[in-house]
């Protein structure tokens, strides 16, 4: 090894200081995962939730908002699992103090996650930690509200953190056959988030044949707030670099083809046991350069004996600022979420909208006047699209008409649990 | 006609129920009660009219259900009132003594209260009730009855209840529209203490809650005296709204389900128990979990103790209540409130019992018939002093 290697490995031994933060009921789980995996040892699990019982399963835990839930969970409000974090702002603050990396885990949708993934990020940021968070989105049939809540959690933490990876669980569902048990999915799901949290661990901090260090890592996703989604994929056999990549390239969330063009970044983070040869990171990573040509590529390659004769392959995929599209699923989440609309339907809109120009008009100029269009046409877009209202109307119900009983600026006709933000599950 | 003259009647005007209830001197010159009448007011929210002609009918109904049980015909109530408008307040009036001898005689006693009175009430409002607490005679404290002691300078520390005069007139007409006299309005909070609290009760300190349908009226005695009373607009009713709203049900049905299943206090072992509800053919329509049920009325209910004990707090009375809280109204009849004032208050919390009147029925001793029940003592009070003061007349000549 030369020297820079050793000088990293030293600072390894030393410094890097990773926390996991599992936030809210799926968060949790995820950790209740990564205890049971022999790569556990290296990361500091922090469960975060309303939930008292949920945290008494672990060693480390953070119990937000007793006074506000009595222990319970937020019952799904983000404004409860909000008010419940900032309320706590301190112990946050302590919490994330004095790390490398904070993993912030967490089922967008909820209560919990949702409403403090934000101030969590915020609180790490502040600490001087590169924040990544790994959320998964709610599956289709949990409703449109709360893929709206999951959406709004997700703006919220975008500008915040320096990466976050998404994992829709809808997108996921195709990962099986239809007659997956619901237990078999969510164990996955969790599985995938483990799998993403090893892979950049081992692209940092593990010794491998080609090895990365963690300003490499920052370089990446430090400042970027880049939306990414993430795909792992394992083979094994004569021809598993083969496999690998068509794996990896029908997978569910990398299935666009447009994702890789257009994406910046990409981290692959290869893991296999030691008779990994350098003509299978070579063909694979090939064929990755080919499809995201313009992506800043960090790999990683480790190697790891209890894989014994499987490929395993991480691939994260960043894109900036744009709602990546995990796959055709995706679709109705984003008219909901009124995020950023897809591309590609608006083309198809535009050009169905817009009568043909007239024959007169050269097409320099028909270029120019299809951009002064375009451009109000695309505010107009966003005006189109109905928010949500900001107030919610409480009924006074029977006292509708009666004289308000207003004690000490609080309208006491309004509920009481209302008031005081008693969660009912 | 000489029957009537000799009973006393409370009619309390509620937010849930209209209340008459009719007393009697028995030939001993002890106080009975001997009939009652209820009807369920309709035109009541908070304690205040809202639909005279409404109340007028219940005021009637109970009129009439209450003649008939007490076999006599009542011509003059004592008139029960309540409402969020209502204060209480203590002041303090000076007088001084211009006799020669310096002796205090009834007049300048008269004379201190009248200044007592005299304070800035804020335009509109009337005073109720006048309640003396002690006298000062140059500076000495604790005097009950100055009368025939010396001095120069008699001060006296009243209590005041006032309110709005125009919302407290909107009773007295709908009962003087039935042709019934109004001898007197009391604040039903301390109607409520009357009949509740013993003298023992009083002089060691009581705090009374009276949880109505549309108040809660409460009523701290320290050292046998008022110190302090106060009316919060908020009661049964509220926590059927809360119920309504949370529970998404209709109010009649949240009403029922608060009868039914409600309690003071969320209880282990309750988590996931559901409650069904049948729709207007029998069949199981809805089902409500007990446990939120159970959160919004508990909610409720300690606010509603909260809020009281925090106004106490803010005058420094909690430390006088010695013999502990007294819940009536139709509050008291939810399951384990005691424990939720006990928690808020850390005072030891009872029911109370209108056992101060002999003779009562248990079938008429129910929190909610404190209140009318008191005001029947209130009038045999009243009457008491002016016979009596009539008696001292025509045996002094």
């Amino acid at each position: 090894m030369n020297k820079p290697n050793e000088d990293f490995k030293s600072v390894v031994d030393k410094n890097l200081t990773i926390k996991v933060v599992g936030l809210g009921g799926a968060g949790c789980n995820v950790l209740r995962h990564l205890a049971t995996t022999t790569l556990s040892s290296h990361f500091q699990l922090i469960a975060a939730d309303t939930d008292a019982r949920a945290i008494a399963q672990f060693s480390q835990g953070l119990a937000l908002g007793q006074k506000m839930t009595r222990g319970l969970g937020t019952g799904g409000d983000p404004e409860v699992g909000r008010a419940a974090a900032m309320a706590q702002a301190e112990d946050l603050k302590i919490l994330c103090g004095g790390t490398d990396i904070i993993f912030l885990v967490g089922g967008l949708g909820g209560g919990l996650a949702t409403g403090a993934i934000g101030l969590m990020a915020q609180a790490a940021k502040d600490a001087g930690a590169l924040v990544l968070a790994i959320v998964t989105l709610p599956f289709d049939f949990e409703g449109v509200r709360r893929q709206r809540q999951a959406q709004q959690g997700l703006q919220q933490l975008k500008p915040i953190a320096d990466a976050v990876i998404c994992l829709p669980n809808q997108g996921f569902g195709e990962l099986f056959d239809q007659n997956a048990s619901i237990v078999e999915v969510f164990e996955r799901s969790n599985q995938l988030i483990a799998q993403n949290i090893f892979a950049i661990w081992r692209l940092a901090a593990q010794p491998g044949l080609i090895k990365l260090d963690f300003a490499d890592l920052c370089s990446v996703t430090r400042g970027r707030h880049t939306e990414s989604s993430s795909a792992t994929v394992e083979a094994e056999g004569e021809d598993r670099s083969e496999t690998v990549v068509e794996k990896l390239f029908s997978h569910p969330f990398l299935r666009d083809e447009k994702l890789l063009r257009e994406s910046e970044a990409v981290l692959v983070s290869f893991a296999a046991g030691s008779d990994l040869t350098m003509k299978e990171v070579n063909g694979v990573m090939e064929r990755i350069n080919s499809a995201c040509a313009n992506a800043h590529i960090v790999f990683g390659v480790a190697v790891d004996e209890q894989l014994g004769n499987k490929m395993s392959v991480t691939l994260i995929v960043s894109r900036r600022g744009k709602l990546v599209e995990h796959s055709a699923d995706e679709e109705p989440l984003s008219r909901f979420g009124g995020v950023d609309e897809k591309e590609e339907p608006a083309e198809d809109h535009r050009a169905s909208r817009f009568s043909p120009p007239a024959p007169m008009i050269s097409d320099e100029k028909k270029e120019k006047l299809f951009k002064q269009k375009s451009r109000p046409r695309s505010r107009k877009k966003i005006m189109m699209q109905q928010g949500q209202l900001p107030l919610e109307i409480i009924s006074r119900g029977r006292f509708e008409k009666s004289e308000p009983t207003i004690h000490q600026g609080e309208d006491l006709d309004v509920p009481t649990y209302l008031r005081k933000n008693v969660a009912l599950n | 006609m000489f029957e009537s003259s000799n009973i006393i009647v409370g009619l309390e005007i509620g937010t849930s129920k209209v209340c008459a209830v009719v007393g009697e001197f028995n030939e001993n010159g002890v106080l009975n009660i001997v009939g009652v009448g209820q009807a369920r007011s309709r035109g009541v929210r908070k304690g205040e009219v809202v639909d005279a002609v409404a109340v007028e009918e219940d005021v009637r109904n109970a009129i009439v259900e209450a003649e008939e049980m007490s076999n006599a015909e009542i011509r003059s109530v004592y008139l029960g009132v309540t409402g969020g408008h209502l204060r209480g307040l203590n002041n303090r009036g000076v007088h001084p003594v211009v006799s020669a001898d310096r002796e205090i005689v009834e007049e300048d006693v008269q004379d201190v209260v009248k200044n007592a009175k005299a304070i800035n009430l804020p335009t509109g409002n009337t005073c109720i009730h006048t309640v003396r607490q002690k006298f000062l005679v140059d500076g000495q404290d604790g005097i009950v009855n100055p009368v025939g002691m010396f001095g120069s300078r008699l001060e006296v520390d009243v209590h005041v209840v006032h309110g709005n005069f125009n919302r407290l007139q909107n009773p007295i007409r709908v009962v003087k529209g039935l042709q019934i006299a109004v001898e007197e309005i009391v604040f039903t909070g301390l109607s409520s203490s009357l009949a509740i609290l013993t003298k023992e009760q009083k002089e060691l300190g009581a705090l009374t809650i009276d949880i109505g349908g549309g108040t809660t009226d409460y009523v701290v005695y320290a050292d046998g005296i008022v110190k302090h009373t106060g009316v919060l607009a908020v009661g049964g009713d509220h926590i059927s709204n809360d119920l309504g709203y949370g529970l998404k049900v209709p109010l009649s049905r949240a009403e029922q389900l608060k009868l039914q299943h409600g309690s003071a206090i969320v209880d282990e072992g309750i988590t996931g128990q559901q409650i069904e509800l049948s729709n207007e053919f029998g069949l199981p329509g809805k089902t409500v979990d007990l446990e939120n049920l159970r959160c919004i009325m508990s909610a409720r209910v300690e606010e509603i103790f909260q809020l009281v004990e925090d106004d106490l707090a803010q005058h420094d009375l909690l430390d006088y209540i010695r013999s502990g809280v007294f819940i009536c109204g139709g509050g008291a009849r939810i399951p384990h409130i005691q424990t939720a004032a006990t928690k808020v208050f850390q005072l030891p919390t009872q029911l109370g019992k209108a056992n101060s009147i002999a003779g009562l029925k248990s079938a008429l001793d129910q929190p909610e018939f404190a209140a009318a029940i008191g005001l029947v003592k209130f009038g045999s009070m009243q009457q008491k002093r002016s016979t009596g003061g009539l008696l001292r007349k025509i045996f002094s000549r």
